[in-house]
């Protein structure tokens, strides 16, 4: 009997202690175990560098309209008002599907171009569960020339006033101060002017962020093509984009007039030599369409 | 059996039976925990409204002693509008640099809540909130709803921007200098 009672104390006493260690619950003193999944964010301040697609995408339910201007070469002096006097812009719709996966519409006064395109990120910087040093993204274009050729013996199709371009954009944003981005891209023409010239043209683009204060950042974009249409050159842009609420402003001189893929990396007529250079800005002004599903279900 | 050997037997049994109280009473402790708790501000000053949620609020307390902490990722307010959340992160919270905001403090009346009785308690909370790196002393008082033993804690607050570092062009404008925040965590 007494060895029962014995072995029953036992227990309790080891049952006391077990408890003893649950009375020492000290909630402030746990380390949050879960790493959660922690997307980098902001890598760009908007969905153009300067005039080529960053990294960045709208939002899902967000659409972008954006107006993007560019004026006339500056040294043209002051009877042109250093190029004011002249200017060309592009109208555009953006829209996020899904928080990687975005469409765009687009009209260019210069050369009457119609775009469309479609960018979808597919890898996505980040830390936490897993470590992922960069952001990878896919941009497909599609751009096509409404403006009448001169008459020719030839008569165009319409599929031949297409032209196309494929981009990867591989960024990284460093710190909160310094972004970059390497852009590989491949513009198809599905016609060209002669047979001695290819329909398929290679080029990368490196683009870069630096942030001067808290709603300041200075970019910078430069396409440098490896096969090169004769009697272009390479499009150097510079810009500083400006944050203001609910909009980006961004403000820059490039030595390209267009402002489709087409024109501004393989057809810029500018050089930077000479001083052909060009102000220009981009406004965006963004409005949600649709609320995020966080916020359907508010239990206030 | 002799008396003594009776007398150990009755001694033992009175021991046993009090430190099976014990162990009892000790066993009561229990801690209530969530990681979906949902929390929403609303910092709307003039014309646009600025307000956000957060559906991955991590929470727990401890019914014996009132303990109670909230955790939640910066990065995880949901805004209307995608820039706007951009400059909540980049400009205001700075997210990189301080990815968590917390709660560390006290139920101080847990014990006026009778964990086996249905109904809604009022309850005051103490403690430190820490928001943007900078910790501040807070007291509020919030409700605990019982319900077939799983707890639910609401409540609602206020935070002066500025109290907690936050620095920006548009505090007192655009953006309201002090935040209504309105949380609800069913654990």
């Amino acid at each position: 009997m007494n060895k029962l009672y014995a072995s029953l104390l036992f227990l309790c006493i080891l049952g006391m202690q077990l408890n003893a260690t649950a009375q020492t619950i000290d909630l402030f003193a746990e380390k949050s175990t879960s790493v959660s999944k922690d997307l980098t964010t902001g890598s760009f301040k908007t969905t153009r560098i300067v005039n080529g697609q960053s990294i960045e995408n709208v939002g899902a339910g967000i659409l972008d309209f954006r107006i993007l201007h560019r004026f006339g070469a500056i040294n043209q002096g002051g009877y042109n008002f250093f190029g004011l006097d002249q200017a060309t812009m592009r109208m555009g719709l953006d829209y996020g599907i899904t928080k990687n996966l975005m469409i765009g519409i687009g009209r260019s006064t210069f050369q009457k171009q119609f775009d469309g395109f479609v960018k979808y990120k597919a890898l996505s910087q980040q830390t936490g569960e897993r470590n992922i040093p960069l952001s990878i993204s896919y941009v497909g274009i599609a751009i096509y020339k409404s403006l009448k050729d001169a008459t020719t013996t030839y008569q165009p199709y319409v599929s031949d006033k297409f032209s196309f371009a494929h981009q990867i954009l591989f960024a990284r944003k460093f710190n909160d101060y310094f972004s970059l981005q390497l852009t590989p891209t491949l513009l198809h023409y599905n016609i060209v002017e002669n047979v001695n010239i290819p329909n398929d043209f290679y080029s990368l683009g490196i683009g870069f962020r630096q942030r001067i204060s808290k709603r300041v950042n200075i970019t910078t974009e430069y396409f440098y093509r490896i096969d090169k249409l004769a009697g272009y050159y390479d499009p150097l842009s510079v810009g500083v984009d400006i944050e203001t609420g609910g909009h980006v402003f961004q403000l820059h001189v490039s030595n390209s007039t267009g402002m489709t893929e087409r024109t501004f990396i393989n057809e810029t007529t500018g050089s930077w030599g000479k001083g052909d250079l060009r102000f220009g800005f981009n406004i965006s002004r963004v409005f949600t369409l649709k609320k995020p599903k966080e916020l359907k279900n508010l239990k206030f | 059996m002799n008396l003594r050997s009776k007398l150990t037997s009755v001694f033992s049994l009175i021991v046993l039976i009090l430190l099976i109280g014990m162990t009892q009473t000790a066993h009561a402790q229990k801690i209530f925990a969530t990681k979906s708790g949902q929390i929403y501000f609303n910092a709307t000053g003039a014309l646009v409204k600025i307000a956000a949620v957060n559906n991955q609020v991590d929470s727990k307390f401890v019914d014996a002693t009132g303990q109670i902490i909230f955790g939640v990722l910066v990065k995880g307010f949901k805004f209307e509008n995608q820039l706007m959340e951009d400059h909540f992160n980049e400009n205001y919270m700075e997210s990189t640099q301080f990815p968590k905001a917390d709660f560390k403090g006290y139920i101080t009346n847990i014990k006026e809540i009778n964990f086996s009785k249905d109904g809604a308690y009022p309850i005051q909370v103490d403690g430190v909130l820490t928001i943007h790196g900078v910790s501040q002393k807070t007291s509020t008082k919030g409700t605990l709803t019982l319900a077939q033993g799983k707890a639910t804690i609401a409540g609602d607050f206020s935070v002066k921007v500025k109290d907690y570092g936050i620095t920006g062009l548009y505090i007192g404008e655009k953006i309201a200098s002090e935040a209504t925040i309105k949380l609800n965590c069913k654990y």
